[in-house]
């Protein structure tokens, strides 16, 4: 629903990192806990990099499966669905590992810069 | 011309934005000593009128502010205004594009207006939505959802990130239980499924039942 005002962000990050250079590729890690739909995003990404210097690239999203790690018995547990649970005891005591990300990994750009 | 890639790690949060102002806000609601809580759920749960409430009750006990968020108008504004408690309303279409929920620059704004220092606790009423706010820090000490027993038992499921980020579930109007098919035994193992024990407190903003235990839960944690 706000993959849109993500998009925004994505693309100011991209564009202050990028110093001036054009930007061919972003990428993106994007939990699985967050309310992210990937489509959506690289939809909205497209509309807004219009007219920045982060115009045409590519958005290379890569979804993180969640993980937790189990307070009572230790274990690490990858996380596919609610209740988030312990896979070796079932417990509900989480210590979410991975999951819920959402930030701006690394850029391809350009090497000559656009403008000075 | 042969353009060579060049590549560069940013490691930069897409809200780090958004989270660096909602930690602004936070030291200005440490140094004024306020308890703050962001209050969310869907439209229609009951969050204006179980407000309406607590106002009635805490009055001259504890003092609190409202920030109530709307897309439009000043209407929960205004059904406050008789309390004559320190509130601001911020629509998010004047100025911030409409969006659908609160941020921590919108909460920024409607600051200003507000007497920090004049008041113990600030409950920020979030827009009503059920997907949006959860996502973004406003600088809050606490999250309080509203559920409305009218919304059915599989919410939680089918909305996971607002209830994993609720401190208190308040379970609004159980007056209708007697004229519904809810089942409200189904909902809060939904509830524990996402969020597991997190505290709850039924109520009914019709006949005030709950209210009381909503306003000492408000006031143990304001530490007033």
């Amino acid at each position: 629903m706000h993959e849109l005002a993500i998009a925004g962000h994505v693309v100011d990050i991209a564009a202050r990192h990028a110093d001036g250079r054009k930007v061919t590729k972003v990428y993106l890690k994007v939990g699985h806990l967050r309310q992210v739909v990937p489509s959506a995003l690289s939809f909205s990404f497209d509309l807004v990099a219009q007219g920045t210097p982060v115009e045409d690239a590519e958005l290379a999203l890569e979804e993180v499966p969640a993980a937790g790690l189990c307070r009572d018995c230790g274990t690490e547990s990858h996380l596919k669905t609610f209740p988030l649970q312990c896979q070796s005891c079932g417990g509900l005591d989480l210590e979410i590992t991975q999951g819920e990300e959402l930030y701006v990994e690394s850029l391809e750009m350009e090497e000559a810069r656009t403008k000075t | 011309m042969h353009r060579t890639a060049v590549k560069k790690v940013v490691l930069e949060g897409v809200l780090d934005a958004n989270d660096a102002l909602a930690e602004a806000n936070r030291q200005q609601f440490d140094h004024a000593g306020n308890f703050v809580v962001n209050m969310m759920s869907s439209p229609g749960a009951g969050k204006t009128a179980l407000l309406e409430h607590t106002l009635d009750r805490t009055l001259g006990k504890v003092r609190i502010g409202v920030l109530e968020g709307d897309v439009q108008t000043t209407l929960d504004a205004d059904r406050l205004a008789r309390f004559h408690t320190p509130i601001v309303q911020v629509n998010t279409d004047a100025g911030f594009g409409g969006e659908c929920h609160l941020d921590a620059n919108m909460v920024r704004s409607g600051l200003a207006e507000l007497p920090l220092h004049d008041i113990d606790v600030l409950v920020i009423e979030n827009v009503g939505n059920l997907v949006c706010p959860a996502e973004f820090k406003v600088g809050e000490d606490a999250r309080v959802m509203v559920y409305s027993i009218t919304e059915g038992e599989e919410k939680p499921l089918k909305y996971p990130l607002m209830f994993r980020s609720a401190d208190l579930v308040l379970v609004n109007k159980v007056d209708l239980l007697p004229h519904l098919h809810f089942d409200l035994e189904l909902f809060l193992r939904n509830l524990d499924a996402v969020n597991p024990g997190v505290e709850r407190i039924l109520t009914s903003a019709a006949t005030g039942e709950g209210v009381d235990e909503w306003c000492s839960w408000l006031t143990e944690r304001a530490g007033v």
